[in-house]
């Protein structure tokens, strides 16, 4: 992926980047800002279109943006003129379906995700936790095949954000789906990742990639339980000296740039 | 003179009611804001005082009052008014070889508005005859003294003395009874007292305007009631309101979506936003007359600009996540124009319309001002021509009014229809 900047050079976004998904595996995608996370999802989303390669999602080229690829931005994508049921139910909406055809899962998700007694209130009601959780539930009421989940719980405080990562392995376990998710945060990666991909910059590539077991370890476990696992803390100080190592290298380049 | 009275009075109320009320009313309401310390500089600390505005009011009304003596306000608040009625003074007449004679004249000044008649005294004997003269309150009255007297000023009669005080052709005598020169042929110039109230001609009391808001919502004023005026020039705004914005929110959604229609229509909506809907008057009764057609263009034009740039601002304001986020639920161009930009563009639409609205009332006034058959600016135009101040007023107050009720109600319909604006 290549951006052409008006001033006539390119940036190199990212770079030979080549994964294979498997149904209803949790890929988290970590790296230093600027290592091309974000554009890899657009890219996968279908909201950009990649210079060189290409997408492939059951066994068709993504063209893009689509009902089979669901996404969940960091915050601002819920619909203010919307209830919560109704930012919930857009998607089947969308699609031309009879309530009698969605309003059992509709509900269901709003029980799970605990916005069942929040249904009818206006979304600028709601503290930024819970908006997430509608973000969460109207991603999911549209049965996408794949989650593209965009640093979703970076806005959040530390405690609600424990809470949310929680519930984040609680419907992945129970619906079975598909998710990628981009974060900054390494302890977010480590617990949501059953498998992790760190990125370098500048171009934007694969560096690292983990296969963990504390995604599988915290489905409806205690997450702080899952913390104390002894693999966890080496694994975060591997990456972290990792991430420190890409970050001094971009500071010392941009130092010696000026 | 009496606008530095007046400006006086008025900044001595405001200073004068701040002091009482902060001595008198004492701070009652206890919610979070009473427990703030730094309220200077803190905006959110600064809540209009609802004391303040209505003293304000009541001062605005006060100060009219008194200053037109009012029968609204106490007669020991008025401000001093004009003399009337009787009064009296003595002129010496010198004539060319040198014999003096003193004589009387009896001025009868009449209130504002009412009629002078004439009277007649005794002319006594001497030279000098007593005069008899009738005059309106805050005018003066050149007094033709010689009119009876035994000499007249072609013989070389001159007046050297006003009550005993000398006058000559350059000075100016102020006594009790008024205000005395001569004038370049000689006769005398009396004012008397004027007081410090104003004439009705200039502005008249509260209770006239209050009168006549009343006379011609019953009766009518050429051949239209107030309300029919008031009505037509409502009418226009509206019918060019809507017409400006059914145009002008769908040219501003394709502005705001399709690169030709914003290449196209830029340089046309960019050039025609700051040419101001009054500069068009005259294009607009060349073109179309003076008729209901013209003004009702003339207000689709000063709204259309508006509604398309503000439509504009609507499209270009969407957060492009919400746009992501529903094409990937897997909405169609149509549904995310109906459910996701129309509905996101509604706060920047309401706040043009409320421009709009508000632009539109001007121009309508100011257009009728111009030329027109029945209309809140022509009554009021019309009424100048007349000098017919208190319509004119009339006219200005309920203007005032009406531009407030829109303004007014634009607001409730967009806290009602758009109650997350500003809440995301």
């Amino acid at each position: 992926m290549r951006f052409d900047l008006p001033n006539g050079s390119s940036v190199q976004a990212l770079e030979n980047v080549s994964l294979n998904l498997k149904e209803g595996e949790l890929l988290s995608v970590l790296g230093p800002s600027g290592c091309g996370k974000t554009t890899l999802l657009n890219i996968v989303a279908g909201f950009l279109a990649p210079t060189e390669g290409q997408i492939v999602l059951n066994g068709h080229h993504v063209t893009g943006p689509d009902a089979e690829r669901g996404m969940v931005f960091q915050q601002g994508a819920l619909f203010e003129w919307m209830n919560v049921r109704d930012n919930v139910s857009f998607g089947p909406r969308m699609r031309r379906q009879k309530p009698a055809q969605y309003d059992a899962r509709v509900d269901h998700l709003l029980d799970v995700t605990g916005l069942h007694d929040f249904k009818d209130k206006a979304i600028y009601e709601l503290s930024g936790g819970m908006q997430q959780r509608v973000a969460l539930a109207r991603c999911l009421a549209n049965e996408p095949d794949v989650i593209l989940m965009d640093e979703p719980l970076g806005a959040l405080d530390a405690l609600t954000r424990e809470k949310m990562q929680g519930l984040v392995l609680k419907l992945w376990k129970e619906t079975g789906r598909t998710i990628i998710l981009i974060t900054h945060s390494v302890e977010e990666a480590l617990l949501l990742g059953e498998r992790l991909l760190v990125m370098a910059p500048r171009p934007g590539r694969i560096h690292k990639e983990y296969n963990l077991p504390f995604a599988e370890l915290g489905v409806g476990a205690d997450l702080r339980e899952v913390k104390k696992h002894p693999d966890y803390a080496k694994t975060r100080e591997e990456i972290l000296e990792m991430i420190w190592d890409m970050e001094e290298e971009i500071m010392g380049r941009a130092e010696v740039e000026q | 003179m009496i606008g530095f009275i007046i400006l006086f009075v008025y900044v001595a109320i405001f200073l004068l009611s701040f002091m009482a009320v902060r001595f008198l009313v004492q701070k009652t309401t206890r919610d979070f804001r009473s427990l703030k310390t730094v309220t200077f500089g803190d905006e959110s600390a600064v809540t209009s005082n609802r004391i303040a505005s209505i003293v304000s009011v009541l001062t605005i009304f006060l100060v009219w009052g008194t200053f037109t003596g009012s029968a609204w306000v106490p007669g020991f608040l008025h401000a001093p008014g004009p003399f009337v009625g009787d009064t009296s003074f003595t002129y010496t007449l010198e004539t060319a070889d040198g014999a003096r004679d003193d004589a009387t004249v009896y001025v009868h000044v009449a209130d504002f508005g009412q009629g002078t008649e004439k009277f007649d005294v005794d002319p006594g004997e001497g030279i000098a005859k007593d005069d008899a003269v009738a005059m309106n309150a805050s005018r003066s009255a050149t007094i033709l003294f010689d009119k009876n007297d035994e000499v007249s000023r072609r013989d070389g009669a001159r007046v050297v003395a006003i009550d005993g005080v000398e006058i000559g052709p350059d000075t100016t005598i102020r006594a009790d009874a008024g205000r005395f020169k001569l004038t370049d042929k000689g006769a005398i110039s009396f004012t008397p007292p004027s007081g410090l109230q104003m004439e009705p001609i200039w502005l008249p009391p509260p209770e006239d305007v209050v009168s006549r808001v009343v006379e011609i919502a019953d009766e009518g004023d050429r051949d239209s009631t107030l309300w029919r005026h008031l009505g037509y020039s409502l009418f226009r705004v509206i019918v060019g309101f809507i017409a400006g914005a059914l145009l002008g929110i769908p040219l501003g959604y394709a502005m705001g979506l399709s690169d030709w229609f914003r290449g196209w229509f830029e340089p046309i909506v960019e050039f025609m936003r700051p040419v101001p809907p009054l500069a068009l008057i005259p294009l607009v009764i060349i073109w179309f007359g003076i008729g209901e057609t013209g003004k009702i263009i003339l207000l689709f034009l000063a709204s259309l600009w508006i509604m398309a740039i503000a439509a504009r601002a609507g499209v270009s304001g969407v957060n492009i996540s919400k746009v992501h986020a529903a094409y990937s639920l897997g909405a169609s161009k149509y549904q995310i124009m109906r459910y996701v930009i129309m509905p996101n563009s509604l706060p920047e639409i309401f706040t043009g319309a409320r421009v709009a609205m508000g632009v539109c009332w001007g121009t309508v006034v100011a257009a009728e001002l111009v030329a027109a058959s029945e209309g809140a600016g022509m009554m009021i135009m019309v009424a100048s021509k007349f000098q017919l101040t208190d319509i004119v007023l009339m006219g200005i107050i309920l203007i005032g009014i009406i531009g407030f009720g829109i303004d007014i109600l634009m607001r409730k319909a967009e806290s009602i229809l758009v109650p997350w604006e500003g809440r995301s």
